[in-house]
């Protein structure tokens, strides 16, 4: 093996596979070409991309990430062959396992794009030279007089040609180039980038072959389900265990009471409280998995509920609105002087009271996990999106080595955040633990799932603002109600929000802080986190200040934007460019026809959200009639992600994905909290979008710009909520200041 | 108890409980992954085969509630070389985002386009309207069936290939 700094941060591995191939590998530290692009302050992440030249002239391009439906798989091996000047046809996609050596390995925050849109294309461009070195030198011509195409070095002169495979095994004893200085091409010579590539196992999917995680067992396999308390934190005090065990299949019962095993500090997403690891509660494992779940039914635990019992939906909204009151516990931003502003001569002064509740996640497939513990090593199948910290930590509470325990990262069965969390995961381990040397299969039912998630938090935003005779927004304040930790002034997982939040910066006067109310309730990141929750109310009480500006409310909104923005807060400086996001609004508008005559009952309305660094604006036209059903006609949906939509075939259906989500947390999605649990329990009462409440039309259109290509996991989703709902006020002057809609009487048609 | 099916033209039996949803029994028993677990009370399609060559959620079939030799039809059954029209038309199409859900989609579209070789929208929501995708496919659906409905012949082989 070969190993060459190329640069400070990056160096490329070469080395000869069993069976003749050679492989390439390189190896990043850190994102310093992220960084440089301005994309903020990433984690301190490395990527790492494989290639494996086949003797055939097939090429193995290893996919290190989760593949979660976002389309990973494919993008980010289409930009290495692209570089690399191969047949995509003749690319296999390989799923990689967690190994430190290929740096994170991750599906969160639209992150995979941006921080890998550099590395991939300069090791997919330093390949290709090293290819064109070696048959330079193979048959003594000039390097400059070769080309590449399809897999192949030509030398047009002298009519040779060779096989990258044939090539590859001298790359082995060359000195790889400098990443930074390898050519790369001309984006308008892109063969593979920005191409229709179908999804890498739709074969599969549509063969009902077993791709995904749930699917996955091996021989002499037993299966477990895991009985929680349904009072987030609770701890079991009795349980009719001998019951259980004379149950058919029945192998093992497991009774879990030990709070270190759940309390270990997590890092991120501990909710208000840490529940990320193996709760108290019940395993019960047996032959089959229907025995099991069948035996858990007949169990009786008797539960210590602890202090989270008291906590309830209903109380989080009193207790907000007598906090709202008072002075915010947090000063997020100020600029000017607002109550100055809402006393000027000839100010209009709104005021508002906007909330969301808390939300599942409810991916499709349920949580599940399979472990076998032997001989002191630990062996995980799992369908996380973040399986390195799984991994961690399985090792800190079960104490063993992260060395010691091999994770294989599963085909997931859609994340949206929920899988950000290893609690699962956690739950295999532990129980594989204690039965050594038989792998253990988890399985949830969908009411463990809906009642044991890691909600997006709720929150309640106490809004005034005020706009000048000249219909301009002069000022804004916001006290938002929010959750904290059970103890100490810790934020709950993904319930903080950054001062300069749009509109921050862009009014004169601003006043924004928080207020926290202690969560026993777990929470977490859901899909376009923070923004799935805030896009709502900000978008609308924009709309209800331009209408009382009485603008239109996409002039309204250009208006806001063209203002010189103020100077970004220390913290929370993300990036904004208010030109960028112009743009997209001035393009739906045209794409939608905003400003056309609608019949009664019928009207459009418009949002945009910076969103995971994606600049998007959409509108929706909707009708309402007087059953209070609603129709959503069509959507225009317009980002700006940057110069290159890698795969717009996945990159469309992603899109018109997160649209149609929104119309979920519109709707119907709401988790109730009473006496410390989860009301609703499966999809009968937290009802998703299906077929016939689509819009027949989703238009989605990129506008590409000159900037370095970004993420899309996310960023649709957050506008669709609040263009959606200004439309209905559009249609019936019905504001909506609450989440969700049907809480309010309406349905969808 | 002993239980006989026809499994994808296949005369299988199986000693299991009563009480056992034939879900389980295709995932665990038959090992044929390819029907999925979603939510367990008959809501979110999932699970979608054909009995008789007519689509049922699975999870709420018990075991006990089937005729001896029973026709099922799985998606590993729907055709034997993945030809069937709505097969050929959601990779045409590029379908699926996760594809969890996929599988059960097909079914329930199969036994529409089976009874139906050209249903309208209204066809079409009626007989997807059980099916939840997550990750929210539905427009790329809608447009596969068409074209499935759209293909020549074949349309109506739906559970027959598999019981042949």
């Amino acid at each position: 093996m070969t190993t060459m700094n190329l640069s400070r941060r990056a160096f490329l591995r070469t080395s000869v596979m069993a069976g003749g191939g050679v492989m390439v590998a390189l190896h990043f530290e850190g994102v310093a070409d992220v960084l440089a692009q301005g994309f903020g302050a990433p984690a301190a992440i490395s990527a790492v991309a494989f290639i494996k030249f086949m003797p055939n002239g097939d090429v193995t391009i290893l996919a290190k990430n989760p593949e979660t439906g976002q389309g990973m798989r494919n993008a980010l091996p289409m930009i290495i062959a692209d570089e690399l000047d191969v047949d995509w046809k003749s690319v296999t996609i390989e799923q990689a396992i967690l190994d430190p050596k290929l740096g994170p390995q991750m599906s969160a925050g639209s992150t995979a794009t941006p921080t890998n849109w550099n590395p991939m294309r300069q090791v997919g461009a330093a390949v290709r030279q090293m290819l064109i070195t070696a048959a330079a030198q193979q048959w003594s011509v000039p390097a400059s007089e070769l080309t590449t195409a399809s897999g192949r070095v030509m030398h047009a002169s002298s009519k040779r040609s060779a096989a990258y495979g044939e090539l590859a095994p001298k790359l082995t004893t060359m000195t790889p180039p400098d990443l930074a200085s390898v050519p790369l091409k001309d984006p308008k010579d892109y063969k593979i980038i920005g191409t229709n590539q179908k999804g890498w196992d739709v074969k599969d999917v549509v063969r009902g072959n077993p791709i995904f995680s749930i699917d996955h067992v091996i021989p002499g396999t037993l299966f477990a389900v895991y009985e929680k308390c349904p009072v987030y934190g609770g701890r079991v005090k009795s349980a009719n265990v001998d019951e259980i065990k004379a149950m058919p299949g029945v192998k093992h019962v497991i009774v879990v009471d030990d709070p270190k095993l759940w309390t270990v500090a997590q890092g991120p997403s501990a909710g208000g409280q840490d529940l990320t690891g193996v709760l108290g509660g019940v395993g019960v494992i047996a032959d089959s998995w229907w025995q099991a779940e069948s035996a858990r039914r007949k169990l009786k635990v008797v539960w210590d509920e602890g202090p989270t019992a008291s906590q309830s939906s209903e109380g989080f909204a009193k207790r907000a609105l007598e906090l709202s009151t008072q002075k915010p516990e947090t000063n997020l931003r100020t600029d000017g002087n607002v109550d100055q502003a809402f006393a000027a001569p000839g100010a209009k002064v709104v005021e508002a009271a906007y909330s969301y509740p808390f939300i599942p996640h409810a991916p499709l497939e349920p949580m599940n996990a399979m472990a076998h513990f032997n001989n002191g090593k630990l062996e995980v199948w799992v369908p996380s999106q973040l399986p390195a910290q799984g991994q961690g930590q399985a090792a800190r509470v079960l104490g063993l080595q992260a060395s010691d325990i091999t994770v294989h990262i599963m085909k997931v069965g859609g994340g949206f955040g929920r899988r950000l969390i290893n609690d699962y995961f956690m739950e295999a381990a532990y129980l594989a633990t204690q039965v050594p040397g038989t792998p253990i299969k988890v399985l949830w039912t969908r009411e463990d799932d809906m009642r044991h998630d890691f909600y997006r938090p709720g929150g309640f935003h106490f809004l005034k603002a005020a706009v000048d005779g000249g219909g301009r927004l002069t000022a804004w304040k916001n006290h938002f109600i929010t959750y904290g930790a059970m103890t100490g002034n810790a934020y709950a997982n993904s319930a903080s929000i950054q001062g300069d939040q749009f509109p921050g910066r862009f009014v004169p006067n601003f006043d924004f802080g928080d207020t926290k109310m202690p969560l026993g309730v777990p929470t977490g990141a859901m899909r376009a986190p923070g923004s799935n929750a805030f896009s709502f109310v900000f978008q609308s009480f924009i709309d209800e200040l331009a209408y009382a500006a009485g603008k239109d409310p996409v002039q309204f909104r250009l208006d806001l934007l063209a203002q010189t923005p103020l100077a970004p807060a220390q913290r929370g400086a993300d990036g904004f460019d208010a030109a960028r996001m112009t743009a997209v609004v001035k393009q739906v508008a045209q794409r939608s026809g905003w400003g056309r005559k609608l019949p009664a009952g019928r009207g459009l309305g418009v949002a945009f959200q910076y969103s995971h660094r994606g600049y998007f604006a959409e509108v929706a036209e909707v009708s309402v009639d007087s059953q209070k059903r609603v129709t959503v006609h069509k959507t225009w949906v317009v980002g700006d992600i940057g110069s290159q939509i890698i795969n717009p075939l996945h990159a469309e259906n992603l899109a018109q994905g997160g649209a149609i989500e929104a119309m979920s947390h519109l709707m119907g999605m709401e988790t109730t909290i009473k006496a410390g649990r989860a009301v609703e329990s499966n999809y009968n009462v937290q009802p998703i979008m299906r077929l016939t409440q689509v819009p027949p039309e989703i238009d989605i259109f990129f506008l590409k710009t000159n900037n370095p290509p970004t993420g899309l996991g996310e960023p649709s989703l957050p506008p669709m909520i609040p263009a959606i709902t200004n439309a209905i006020y559009a249609a019936t002057k019905d504001r909506i200041r609450s989440l969700p809609l049907d809480n309010h009487g309406y349905k969808w048609a | 108890m002993a239980f006989t099916l026809t499994v994808n033209g296949q005369s299988k039996t199986v000693d299991v409980p009563g009480d056992m949803p034939l879900l389980w029994v295709l995932r665990d028993v038959l090992n044929l992954k390819g029907t999925k677990f979603g939510c367990g009370i008959g809501q979110c399609g999932a699970c979608t085969v054909h009995v008789g060559g007519r689509a049922q959620r699975s999870c709420q079939t018990m075991m006990s509630t089937l005729a001896n030799n029973a026709k099922i039809t799985t998606i590993e059954g729907l055709s034997p070389d993945a030809t069937h029209p709505l097969q050929l038309a959601w990779e045409e199409v590029d379908v699926p985002q996760c594809g969890y859900c996929q599988a059960g989609q097909i079914m329930s579209a199969a036994a529409l386009l089976a009874s139906n070789p050209k249903p309208d929208d209204a066809a079409i929501n009626q007989a997807m309207n059980g099916n939840l995708c997550r990750c929210g496919t539905y427009l790329r659906i809608r447009q596969a069936i068409k074209r499935a409905a759209a293909m020549p012949a074949r349309t109506t082989q739906t559970a027959s290939v598999a019981q042949k």
